[in-house]
């Protein structure tokens, strides 16, 4: 059941990138990364029957890790939403070359 | 039985997480990603991860994807019906990514698949067995989480602290 759980994980993981970059909404966008965190704890739970308790360890750091870059981030989207009244990431040109 | 469930759960995974990526709403899309996390949830209890598929599904499915759905209705997302998804030349680049990514993935679990991961093999299961039923889910955790790992973990309750100041310091208009 291992090599499965590994590429469930790495089908969510490529369904998350794929959306990080097919979408234009910057919320999509986050939860997409989310997605990709996920996966990634998927992959550390499978593996800890391997290797023992800590992979079940990171999987709990990984999700504070998740919890306040959501808080931070939704912030960060809330305060350039208040910039330029929307969250569609083609607007927000200002690093563009 | 635990094949079926996985199958079962594998297939509402990644069914919740193409629905996150293809639905038009920013709601559908986060209703997608709840189901995602459960099913995710569901497969963590199957490797026998069961404070975890709590936390999963309290924490994760829970409360940030609240976060996520009280941001939503703040912007009063949703009534913007321009196309979201990036098509033309975006798309071609979307491929390309994904399919790197993919064979990056798929090359590595190969590798791993003749035997490749080193440590402990089934004996490890067993020992994790046994600690399940001597200390409980809960315990399981806590006890290395407060031994070995106590000072990863007061360091995480301070990235938290960190990260709510931080969030109340952006969110709030310039005065």
């Amino acid at each position: 059941m291992l090599s499965h759980a590994l590429m469930l994980s790495a089908a969510l993981f490529v369904i998350g990138t794929l959306g990080v970059v097919v979408r234009r909404n910057a919320i999509i966008i986050f939860l997409c990364i989310e997605l990709q965190l996920n996966a990634v704890n998927l992959a550390f739970v499978a593996l800890s029957r391997y290797t023992g308790i800590e992979g079940q360890l990171y999987v709990f750091f990984v999700m504070t890790v998740a919890a306040a870059e959501a808080a931070v981030g939704l912030a960060i989207i809330i305060a350039i939403f208040r910039h330029y009244k929307t969250v569609n990431v083609d607007q927000f040109n200002l690093l563009k070359w | 039985m635990t094949e079926i469930l996985f199958v079962l759960f594998a297939f509402v995974a990644v069914g919740g997480a193409i629905g996150v990526v293809i639905s038009r709403t920013p709601v559908a899309s986060l209703l997608f990603m709840v189901t995602t996390l459960a099913a995710v949830g569901g497969i963590y209890i199957l490797f026998e991860a069961h404070f975890l598929a709590a936390i999963q599904v309290l924490v994760y499915a829970g409360a940030i994807m609240v976060l996520f759905l009280f941001v939503i209705m703040l912007l009063n997302l949703g009534h913007d019906y321009r196309a979201d998804l990036k098509f033309g030349l975006w798309s071609l680049m979307a491929l390309v990514v994904s399919g790197l990514t993919a064979g990056i993935l798929a090359s590595g679990f190969v590798s791993l698949d003749d035997n490749g991961i080193r440590p402990g093999g089934a004996g490890v299961a067993a020992e994790l067995d046994a600690a399940l039923i001597e200390k409980g889910a809960a315990g399981m955790i806590a006890e290395p989480l407060f031994t070995d790992y106590v000072v990863a973990f007061e360091l995480v309750g301070l990235l938290l602290l960190v990260a709510i100041v931080a969030a109340v310091v952006l969110a709030k208009p310039r005065t």
